[in-house]
Protein backbone atom coordinates (compact mmCIF):
# COMPACT_ATOMS: atom_id res chain seq x y z
CA UNK A 1 0.00 0.00 0.00
CA UNK A 2 2.11 3.22 -1.29
CA UNK A 3 0.09 5.63 1.34
CA UNK A 4 1.26 3.52 4.41
CA UNK A 5 4.77 3.57 3.43
CA UNK A 6 4.48 6.94 2.44
CA UNK A 7 3.16 7.73 5.89
CA UNK A 8 6.36 5.72 7.34
CA UNK A 9 8.46 7.47 5.34
CA UNK A 10 7.02 10.66 6.98
CA UNK A 11 7.07 9.65 10.53
CA UNK A 12 10.89 8.56 9.99
CA UNK A 13 11.75 11.68 8.50
CA UNK A 14 10.07 14.01 10.92
CA UNK A 15 10.42 12.51 13.99
CA UNK A 16 13.75 10.87 15.00
CA UNK A 17 13.17 11.27 18.57
CA UNK A 18 10.44 8.94 18.66
CA UNK A 19 11.97 5.63 17.38
CA UNK A 20 13.80 5.33 20.30
CA UNK A 21 12.10 7.03 23.47
CA UNK A 22 13.47 5.03 26.11
CA UNK A 23 16.76 5.34 25.21
CA UNK A 24 16.91 9.20 25.19
CA UNK A 25 13.84 10.47 26.68
CA UNK A 26 15.35 14.88 27.00
CA UNK A 27 17.12 14.78 23.73
CA UNK A 28 15.15 17.36 21.08
CA UNK A 29 15.94 16.81 17.49
CA UNK A 30 19.02 18.22 16.07
CA UNK A 31 18.32 20.30 13.15
CA UNK A 32 15.18 22.79 12.92
CA UNK A 33 12.47 22.21 10.13
CA UNK A 34 12.20 25.68 9.44
CA UNK A 35 14.21 28.79 10.46
CA UNK A 36 12.74 32.42 9.90
CA UNK A 37 15.17 34.69 9.83
CA UNK A 38 14.19 38.56 9.58
CA UNK A 39 11.15 38.63 7.72
CA UNK A 40 10.16 41.56 6.90
CA UNK A 41 7.01 42.65 4.58
CA UNK A 42 5.99 46.43 3.81
CA UNK A 43 2.73 47.72 1.72
CA UNK A 44 4.25 50.68 0.60
CA UNK A 45 5.35 52.60 3.93
CA UNK A 46 3.33 50.52 5.94
CA UNK A 47 4.65 47.39 7.98
CA UNK A 48 3.14 43.84 7.13
CA UNK A 49 5.14 42.24 9.33
CA UNK A 50 8.49 42.93 10.39
CA UNK A 51 11.83 41.13 11.63
CA UNK A 52 10.43 38.15 12.47
CA UNK A 53 12.62 35.35 13.23
CA UNK A 54 12.02 32.14 14.87
CA UNK A 55 12.88 27.98 14.30
CA UNK A 56 10.62 25.58 13.82
CA UNK A 57 11.73 21.97 15.21
CA UNK A 58 10.15 18.67 13.63
CA UNK A 59 6.99 17.80 15.62
CA UNK A 60 6.72 21.28 17.34
CA UNK A 61 3.16 23.11 16.30
CA UNK A 62 3.75 26.73 16.90
CA UNK A 63 0.33 29.62 17.11
CA UNK A 64 0.83 32.67 16.08
CA UNK A 65 -1.59 35.03 17.90
CA UNK A 66 -2.89 39.07 17.51
CA UNK A 67 -5.72 41.07 16.40
CA UNK A 68 -6.64 41.37 12.87
CA UNK A 69 -4.56 43.21 10.97
CA UNK A 70 -1.43 42.39 13.57
CA UNK A 71 0.29 40.56 10.80
CA UNK A 72 -0.46 37.16 11.10
CA UNK A 73 -1.44 36.50 8.13
CA UNK A 74 0.88 38.34 6.12
CA UNK A 75 3.62 36.26 7.76
CA UNK A 76 2.13 32.91 7.25
CA UNK A 77 2.09 34.18 3.24
CA UNK A 78 5.55 34.92 3.37
CA UNK A 79 6.53 31.29 4.66
CA UNK A 80 4.40 29.28 2.39
CA UNK A 81 5.29 31.17 -0.63
CA UNK A 82 2.03 33.10 -1.19
CA UNK A 83 3.78 36.06 -0.79
CA UNK A 84 6.95 37.78 -1.33
CA UNK A 85 8.76 39.12 1.82
CA UNK A 86 10.74 42.76 0.96
CA UNK A 87 14.27 40.80 3.15
CA UNK A 88 14.83 37.64 5.44
CA UNK A 89 15.62 34.05 4.49
CA UNK A 90 12.88 30.94 5.28
CA UNK A 91 15.42 28.21 5.45
CA UNK A 92 13.41 24.89 5.00
CA UNK A 93 15.00 21.35 5.44
CA UNK A 94 14.02 19.97 2.51
CA UNK A 95 13.50 15.93 2.30
CA UNK A 96 15.50 15.90 -1.00
CA UNK A 97 18.43 18.15 -0.66
CA UNK A 98 18.44 19.14 2.46
CA UNK A 99 18.23 23.32 4.37
CA UNK A 100 16.95 25.45 1.54
CA UNK A 101 16.62 29.42 1.19
CA UNK A 102 13.26 29.28 -0.46
CA UNK A 103 13.00 32.54 -0.96
CA UNK A 104 15.87 32.45 -3.24
CA UNK A 105 14.16 28.81 -5.10
CA UNK A 106 12.72 29.17 -8.51
CA UNK A 107 9.00 29.41 -8.55
CA UNK A 108 8.68 25.45 -9.97
CA UNK A 109 10.94 24.46 -7.38
CA UNK A 110 8.98 26.26 -4.30
CA UNK A 111 5.51 24.84 -6.26
CA UNK A 112 6.97 21.56 -5.83
CA UNK A 113 7.67 22.17 -2.35
CA UNK A 114 3.90 23.36 -1.81
CA UNK A 115 2.79 19.90 -2.96
CA UNK A 116 5.47 17.50 -1.40
CA UNK A 117 7.03 18.84 1.92
CA UNK A 118 4.13 21.23 2.68
CA UNK A 119 0.51 22.14 2.85
CA UNK A 120 -1.87 25.03 3.34
CA UNK A 121 -5.06 24.54 5.23
CA UNK A 122 -6.93 27.91 4.75
CA UNK A 123 -9.90 29.17 7.21
CA UNK A 124 -12.31 28.83 4.36
CA UNK A 125 -12.46 25.38 2.64
CA UNK A 126 -13.23 27.10 -0.55
CA UNK A 127 -10.12 28.44 -1.33
CA UNK A 128 -8.20 24.90 -0.61
CA UNK A 129 -10.65 22.56 -2.38
CA UNK A 130 -12.04 22.74 -5.97
CA UNK A 131 -15.86 22.51 -5.49
CA UNK A 132 -16.37 21.60 -8.65
CA UNK A 133 -14.49 18.25 -8.21
CA UNK A 134 -15.84 15.11 -6.40
CA UNK A 135 -13.94 14.30 -2.81
CA UNK A 136 -12.32 11.69 -4.10
CA UNK A 137 -10.77 13.56 -6.71
CA UNK A 138 -10.08 16.16 -4.41
CA UNK A 139 -7.62 13.86 -2.53
CA UNK A 140 -6.72 11.69 -5.13
CA UNK A 141 -5.20 15.54 -7.16
CA UNK A 142 -2.88 15.86 -5.00
CA UNK A 143 -1.11 12.24 -5.09
CA UNK A 144 -1.48 12.23 -9.38
CA UNK A 145 0.51 16.09 -9.04
CA UNK A 146 2.96 14.00 -7.02
CA UNK A 147 3.24 11.10 -10.16
CA UNK A 148 0.63 8.71 -8.14
CA UNK A 149 -1.03 6.96 -11.65
CA UNK A 150 -2.10 4.07 -10.57
CA UNK A 151 -5.90 4.69 -10.50
CA UNK A 152 -7.07 1.64 -7.85
CA UNK A 153 -4.44 2.57 -5.50
CA UNK A 154 -5.49 6.92 -5.58
CA UNK A 155 -9.25 5.72 -4.82
CA UNK A 156 -8.04 3.45 -2.13
CA UNK A 157 -5.85 6.36 -0.71
CA UNK A 158 -8.76 9.15 -1.14
CA UNK A 159 -11.10 6.39 0.51
CA UNK A 160 -8.85 5.67 3.33
CA UNK A 161 -8.46 9.38 3.72
CA UNK A 162 -12.28 10.46 3.97
CA UNK A 163 -11.74 7.32 6.70
CA UNK A 164 -9.62 9.20 8.49
CA UNK A 165 -11.19 12.82 8.97
CA UNK A 166 -14.37 10.88 9.69
CA UNK A 167 -16.11 11.53 6.08
CA UNK A 168 -18.05 8.42 5.28
CA UNK A 169 -16.33 6.88 2.38
CA UNK A 170 -19.55 6.10 0.75
CA UNK A 171 -19.55 10.14 -0.33
CA UNK A 172 -16.61 9.59 -2.45
CA UNK A 173 -18.25 10.36 -5.81
CA UNK A 174 -19.88 13.52 -4.11
CA UNK A 175 -18.63 17.29 -4.39
CA UNK A 176 -18.21 19.30 -1.59
CA UNK A 177 -20.67 21.69 -1.94
CA UNK A 178 -23.15 18.91 -0.94
CA UNK A 179 -20.89 18.80 2.48
CA UNK A 180 -21.42 20.80 5.43
CA UNK A 181 -18.99 23.70 6.58
CA UNK A 182 -17.19 20.76 8.97
CA UNK A 183 -17.02 18.47 6.13
CA UNK A 184 -15.15 20.60 4.18
CA UNK A 185 -12.78 21.71 6.01
CA UNK A 186 -11.95 18.29 7.36
CA UNK A 187 -12.18 17.28 3.66
CA UNK A 188 -9.53 19.97 2.96
CA UNK A 189 -7.68 18.65 5.46
CA UNK A 190 -7.42 15.29 3.69
CA UNK A 191 -6.43 16.66 0.73
CA UNK A 192 -3.70 18.77 1.95
CA UNK A 193 -2.40 15.66 3.89
CA UNK A 194 -2.60 12.47 1.75
CA UNK A 195 0.73 13.35 0.06
CA UNK A 196 2.73 13.08 3.36
CA UNK A 197 4.07 16.58 4.26
CA UNK A 198 5.98 17.73 6.91
CA UNK A 199 5.21 20.91 7.37
CA UNK A 200 1.34 22.28 7.34
CA UNK A 201 0.25 26.21 7.37
CA UNK A 202 -2.99 26.56 8.93
CA UNK A 203 -4.85 29.68 8.80
CA UNK A 204 -7.71 29.40 10.94
CA UNK A 205 -8.53 26.44 10.63
CA UNK A 206 -11.55 26.22 12.85
CA UNK A 207 -12.54 29.60 12.23
CA UNK A 208 -16.36 29.81 11.24
CA UNK A 209 -16.96 26.52 12.48
CA UNK A 210 -20.04 25.58 15.24
CA UNK A 211 -17.79 25.16 18.76
CA UNK A 212 -19.04 21.63 18.44
CA UNK A 213 -17.42 20.61 14.92
CA UNK A 214 -14.27 22.71 16.39
CA UNK A 215 -13.78 20.62 19.15
CA UNK A 216 -13.80 17.34 16.41
CA UNK A 217 -11.32 18.67 14.37
CA UNK A 218 -9.15 20.20 16.51
CA UNK A 219 -8.79 16.64 18.00
CA UNK A 220 -8.87 15.23 14.37
CA UNK A 221 -5.53 17.91 13.79
CA UNK A 222 -3.99 16.92 16.95
CA UNK A 223 -3.98 13.21 16.41
CA UNK A 224 -2.83 13.94 12.97
CA UNK A 225 0.07 15.38 14.15
CA UNK A 226 1.08 13.62 16.53
CA UNK A 227 0.83 10.31 14.35
CA UNK A 228 2.50 11.58 11.16
CA UNK A 229 5.09 13.70 13.31
CA UNK A 230 4.07 16.66 11.76
CA UNK A 231 5.72 19.86 12.07
CA UNK A 232 2.52 22.83 11.79
CA UNK A 233 2.59 26.84 12.17
CA UNK A 234 -1.67 27.96 13.05
CA UNK A 235 -3.03 31.46 12.84
CA UNK A 236 -5.82 32.25 15.22
CA UNK A 237 -7.08 34.74 17.28
CA UNK A 238 -8.78 32.15 19.10
CA UNK A 239 -6.32 31.31 22.37
CA UNK A 240 -8.59 28.36 23.33
CA UNK A 241 -7.39 26.83 20.02
CA UNK A 242 -3.61 27.39 20.65
CA UNK A 243 -3.78 26.08 23.88
CA UNK A 244 -5.16 22.86 23.07
CA UNK A 245 -3.20 22.84 19.82
CA UNK A 246 0.01 24.70 19.95
CA UNK A 247 3.66 23.85 21.55
CA UNK A 248 4.93 27.02 21.22
CA UNK A 249 3.18 30.62 20.94
CA UNK A 250 4.01 33.58 19.24
CA UNK A 251 2.12 37.05 20.04
CA UNK A 252 1.84 39.59 16.75
CA UNK A 253 1.37 43.48 16.88
CA UNK A 254 1.40 45.73 14.67
CA UNK A 255 3.19 43.25 12.57
CA UNK A 256 5.88 42.59 14.71
CA UNK A 257 6.43 39.63 17.52
CA UNK A 258 6.37 41.41 21.28
CA UNK A 259 6.43 38.15 22.54
CA UNK A 260 7.30 34.22 21.77
CA UNK A 261 7.33 30.93 24.25
CA UNK A 262 6.04 28.10 25.62
CA UNK A 263 2.30 28.27 25.30
CA UNK A 264 1.17 27.43 28.46
CA UNK A 265 4.01 29.93 29.50
CA UNK A 266 2.87 32.84 27.39
CA UNK A 267 -0.71 32.31 28.12
CA UNK A 268 -0.36 31.31 32.33
CA UNK A 269 2.46 34.26 32.90
CA UNK A 270 2.27 36.84 30.06
CA UNK A 271 5.37 39.50 30.21
CA UNK A 272 3.91 42.01 27.56
CA UNK A 273 1.56 44.19 27.90
CA UNK A 274 -0.45 43.81 25.33
CA UNK A 275 -0.21 40.05 25.68
CA UNK A 276 -1.62 40.99 29.59
CA UNK A 277 -4.08 42.77 27.57
CA UNK A 278 -4.86 39.81 25.07
CA UNK A 279 -5.25 37.02 27.72
CA UNK A 280 -7.43 39.35 30.38
CA UNK A 281 -9.84 39.90 27.73
CA UNK A 282 -11.06 36.32 27.14
CA UNK A 283 -14.47 35.76 28.26
CA UNK A 284 -15.00 32.58 30.57
CA UNK A 285 -17.39 29.80 29.60
CA UNK B 1 15.97 15.02 40.99
CA UNK B 2 14.68 18.55 41.43
CA UNK B 3 16.70 21.40 42.17
CA UNK B 4 15.54 25.43 43.57
CA UNK B 5 17.92 27.55 43.55
CA UNK B 6 17.90 31.17 45.38
CA UNK B 7 14.97 31.71 43.04
CA UNK B 8 12.32 34.68 43.06
CA UNK B 9 9.68 35.70 41.42
CA UNK B 10 7.92 39.22 40.35
CA UNK B 11 4.40 39.48 38.73
CA UNK B 12 4.48 43.36 36.42
CA UNK B 13 0.88 44.14 35.82
CA UNK B 14 1.68 46.13 32.99
CA UNK B 15 -2.28 47.01 32.52
CA UNK B 16 -2.49 48.51 36.42
CA UNK B 17 0.14 50.97 35.94
CA UNK B 18 3.12 48.58 35.94
CA UNK B 19 3.11 47.65 38.97
CA UNK B 20 5.52 45.35 39.82
CA UNK B 21 4.93 42.58 42.48
CA UNK B 22 7.49 40.73 44.14
CA UNK B 23 5.93 37.61 45.39
CA UNK B 24 9.06 35.37 46.23
CA UNK B 25 12.47 35.66 46.80
CA UNK B 26 15.50 33.55 48.33
CA UNK B 27 13.40 30.14 47.57
CA UNK B 28 15.24 27.11 47.61
CA UNK B 29 14.93 23.23 47.45
CA UNK B 30 15.86 19.66 46.66
CA UNK B 31 14.49 16.20 46.23
CA UNK B 32 16.25 13.25 45.51
CA UNK B 33 14.71 10.62 43.91
CA UNK B 34 12.31 8.79 45.46
CA UNK B 35 11.68 11.57 48.35
CA UNK B 36 8.57 13.13 48.57
CA UNK B 37 7.85 16.52 50.06
CA UNK B 38 4.78 18.72 50.83
CA UNK B 39 4.87 22.41 50.47
CA UNK B 40 2.95 24.02 53.03
CA UNK B 41 1.97 27.43 53.88
CA UNK B 42 -1.10 29.75 54.07
CA UNK B 43 -2.75 30.25 50.63
CA UNK B 44 -1.10 33.08 48.78
CA UNK B 45 2.19 32.43 50.42
CA UNK B 46 3.06 30.58 46.70
CA UNK B 47 3.18 27.24 46.80
CA UNK B 48 1.34 26.99 43.42
CA UNK B 49 3.22 29.96 42.37
CA UNK B 50 6.54 27.86 42.79
CA UNK B 51 4.91 24.49 41.59
CA UNK B 52 4.32 26.22 37.59
CA UNK B 53 7.93 27.78 38.19
CA UNK B 54 9.15 24.07 38.21
CA UNK B 55 6.68 22.70 35.61
CA UNK B 56 7.62 25.54 33.32
CA UNK B 57 4.13 27.52 32.54
CA UNK B 58 5.59 30.69 35.05
CA UNK B 59 8.95 31.91 33.99
CA UNK B 60 11.57 32.09 36.11
CA UNK B 61 14.04 35.42 35.74
CA UNK B 62 16.06 35.03 38.52
CA UNK B 63 17.37 31.86 40.35
CA UNK B 64 17.73 28.53 39.05
CA UNK B 65 15.42 25.44 38.52
CA UNK B 66 16.45 22.48 37.44
CA UNK B 67 15.05 19.07 37.05
CA UNK B 68 16.99 16.02 35.96
CA UNK B 69 19.27 17.21 33.23
CA UNK B 70 17.33 20.23 32.24
CA UNK B 71 17.55 23.45 33.26
CA UNK B 72 13.46 24.88 33.46
CA UNK B 73 14.91 28.29 34.66
CA UNK B 74 15.95 29.80 30.88
CA UNK B 75 15.23 26.72 28.67
CA UNK B 76 14.36 26.66 24.99
CA UNK B 77 10.07 26.05 24.49
CA UNK B 78 11.27 22.65 23.08
CA UNK B 79 13.63 21.52 26.04
CA UNK B 80 10.42 21.71 28.19
CA UNK B 81 8.42 19.98 26.21
CA UNK B 82 10.49 17.14 25.76
CA UNK B 83 10.60 17.08 29.71
CA UNK B 84 7.25 17.22 29.92
CA UNK B 85 7.09 14.37 27.67
CA UNK B 86 9.10 12.31 29.45
CA UNK B 87 10.61 12.87 32.41
CA UNK B 88 8.41 15.50 34.38
CA UNK B 89 4.49 14.43 35.81
CA UNK B 90 1.97 17.33 36.40
CA UNK B 91 -1.33 16.31 38.50
CA UNK B 92 -3.08 19.64 38.38
CA UNK B 93 -6.51 20.40 39.67
CA UNK B 94 -7.85 21.09 36.51
CA UNK B 95 -8.69 19.13 34.10
CA UNK B 96 -8.28 20.80 30.44
CA UNK B 97 -8.54 18.87 27.32
CA UNK B 98 -9.94 19.21 24.12
CA UNK B 99 -13.64 18.68 24.26
CA UNK B 100 -15.45 15.24 22.92
CA UNK B 101 -13.03 13.23 23.31
CA UNK B 102 -13.14 10.17 24.96
CA UNK B 103 -11.42 9.37 28.60
CA UNK B 104 -9.70 6.42 27.15
CA UNK B 105 -7.94 8.71 24.76
CA UNK B 106 -7.34 11.47 26.98
CA UNK B 107 -5.54 9.48 29.74
CA UNK B 108 -3.13 7.19 26.96
CA UNK B 109 -2.21 10.39 25.20
CA UNK B 110 1.18 11.02 27.50
CA UNK B 111 1.56 7.22 26.05
CA UNK B 112 1.18 8.19 22.96
CA UNK B 113 3.34 10.62 22.69
CA UNK B 114 6.21 8.56 23.81
CA UNK B 115 5.45 6.54 21.03
CA UNK B 116 4.02 3.82 22.60
CA UNK B 117 1.48 1.78 20.35
CA UNK B 118 -2.33 2.50 20.79
CA UNK B 119 -3.14 -0.75 21.63
CA UNK B 120 -1.00 -0.84 24.51
CA UNK B 121 -1.84 2.62 25.68
CA UNK B 122 -5.25 2.59 25.73
CA UNK B 123 -4.83 -0.67 27.63
CA UNK B 124 -2.55 0.56 30.48
CA UNK B 125 -5.37 3.92 30.49
CA UNK B 126 -8.24 1.07 30.84
CA UNK B 127 -6.37 -0.58 33.58
CA UNK B 128 -5.63 2.73 35.60
CA UNK B 129 -9.07 4.05 35.42
CA UNK B 130 -10.45 0.57 36.47
CA UNK B 131 -8.17 0.81 39.50
CA UNK B 132 -9.38 4.54 39.78
CA UNK B 133 -13.05 3.37 40.12
CA UNK B 134 -14.22 4.61 36.86
CA UNK B 135 -16.71 2.51 35.32
CA UNK B 136 -16.39 1.01 32.05
CA UNK B 137 -19.26 3.04 30.72
CA UNK B 138 -17.61 6.44 31.22
CA UNK B 139 -14.10 5.48 29.63
CA UNK B 140 -16.02 6.36 25.98
CA UNK B 141 -17.02 9.45 27.20
CA UNK B 142 -15.58 12.89 27.63
CA UNK B 143 -14.27 13.79 30.75
CA UNK B 144 -15.52 17.40 30.62
CA UNK B 145 -19.37 15.97 31.73
CA UNK B 146 -17.72 13.89 35.00
CA UNK B 147 -18.44 15.14 38.07
CA UNK B 148 -14.98 16.89 40.00
CA UNK B 149 -14.26 13.68 41.92
CA UNK B 150 -14.09 11.87 38.58
CA UNK B 151 -12.29 14.61 36.81
CA UNK B 152 -9.70 14.47 39.06
CA UNK B 153 -9.30 11.05 39.12
CA UNK B 154 -8.67 10.94 35.26
CA UNK B 155 -5.88 13.72 36.28
CA UNK B 156 -4.39 11.36 38.26
CA UNK B 157 -4.75 8.25 35.62
CA UNK B 158 -2.89 10.78 33.20
CA UNK B 159 -0.19 11.64 35.65
CA UNK B 160 0.71 8.18 36.95
CA UNK B 161 0.43 6.82 33.00
CA UNK B 162 3.96 6.87 32.47
CA UNK B 163 6.60 6.26 35.22
CA UNK B 164 7.85 10.13 35.48
CA UNK B 165 10.73 9.95 37.17
CA UNK B 166 9.79 13.71 38.68
CA UNK B 167 6.18 14.62 39.79
CA UNK B 168 4.16 17.48 40.58
CA UNK B 169 0.92 16.88 42.57
CA UNK B 170 -1.47 19.94 43.36
CA UNK B 171 -3.85 18.53 46.03
CA UNK B 172 -4.39 15.07 44.81
CA UNK B 173 -6.79 13.63 47.24
CA UNK B 174 -8.69 17.04 47.46
CA UNK B 175 -12.64 16.37 46.45
CA UNK B 176 -12.31 11.97 46.40
CA UNK B 177 -14.17 10.11 48.83
CA UNK B 178 -11.79 7.45 51.58
CA UNK B 179 -11.42 4.40 49.16
CA UNK B 180 -10.47 6.40 46.17
CA UNK B 181 -8.03 8.55 48.62
CA UNK B 182 -6.24 5.15 49.45
CA UNK B 183 -5.76 4.23 45.75
CA UNK B 184 -4.33 7.55 44.77
CA UNK B 185 -1.54 7.41 48.12
CA UNK B 186 -0.73 4.14 47.19
CA UNK B 187 -0.31 5.00 43.73
CA UNK B 188 1.84 8.28 44.88
CA UNK B 189 3.93 5.44 47.42
CA UNK B 190 4.42 2.97 44.56
CA UNK B 191 5.75 6.04 42.32
CA UNK B 192 8.08 6.84 45.07
CA UNK B 193 9.10 3.13 45.85
CA UNK B 194 9.93 2.94 42.11
CA UNK B 195 12.61 6.43 43.07
CA UNK B 196 9.84 9.08 41.66
CA UNK B 197 11.03 12.34 42.96
CA UNK B 198 7.82 14.41 44.04
CA UNK B 199 6.52 17.16 45.40
CA UNK B 200 3.30 17.74 46.40
CA UNK B 201 0.62 20.35 47.89
CA UNK B 202 -1.54 18.57 50.55
CA UNK B 203 -4.25 20.18 52.31
CA UNK B 204 -4.98 16.76 53.59
CA UNK B 205 -2.68 16.44 56.38
CA UNK B 206 -3.41 12.79 57.20
CA UNK B 207 -2.03 12.27 53.32
CA UNK B 208 1.10 14.77 54.08
CA UNK B 209 2.01 12.62 57.43
CA UNK B 210 2.13 8.99 55.43
CA UNK B 211 4.00 10.29 52.21
CA UNK B 212 5.93 13.22 52.80
CA UNK B 213 9.58 12.52 53.66
CA UNK B 214 10.03 16.63 54.24
CA UNK B 215 7.47 19.31 54.55
CA UNK B 216 8.82 22.72 53.63
CA UNK B 217 6.95 26.26 54.71
CA UNK B 218 7.24 28.17 51.43
CA UNK B 219 6.52 31.36 53.93
CA UNK B 220 9.81 31.69 54.43
CA UNK B 221 10.57 32.60 51.01
CA UNK B 222 7.62 35.26 51.22
CA UNK B 223 9.41 38.54 50.35
CA UNK B 224 8.64 41.07 53.38
CA UNK B 225 5.99 43.40 52.30
CA UNK B 226 6.79 47.58 52.96
CA UNK B 227 3.81 49.05 53.99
Amino acid sequence: MALTEALEETARHAAPDDAAPDAAPDQAPATPLLRVKGVTKMYGGRIGCAAVSFDLWPGEVLGIVGESGSGKSTLLGCLSGQLRPDAGEVIFDTSAQGPVDTLKLAEPQRRLLARTDWAFVHQNPRDGLRMGVSAGGNVGERLMATGARHYGRIRASAEDWLGRVEIDPTRIDDRPRQFSGGMQQRLQIARNLVSGPRLVFMDEPTGGLDVSVQARLLDLLRGLVRDMGLSAVLVTHDLAVVRLLADRLMVMKGGRVVEAGLTDQVLDDPQHAYTQLLVSSVLQV
Amino acid sequence: MIEVRNVAKDFTLHNQGGTVLRVMEGANLSVAPGECIALTGASGAGKSTLMRMIWGNYRTDHGMIRVGGTEVSGAEPRRIIALRRATLGYVSQFLRVVPRVPTLRVVAEPLLSLGVPEKRAEARAAELLTRLRIGESLLGLSPTTFSGGEQQRVNIARGFIHPYPALLLDEPTASLDAQNRETVLHLIEEAKARGAAIIGIFHDEAARERLCDRVIDVTAFTPERIG
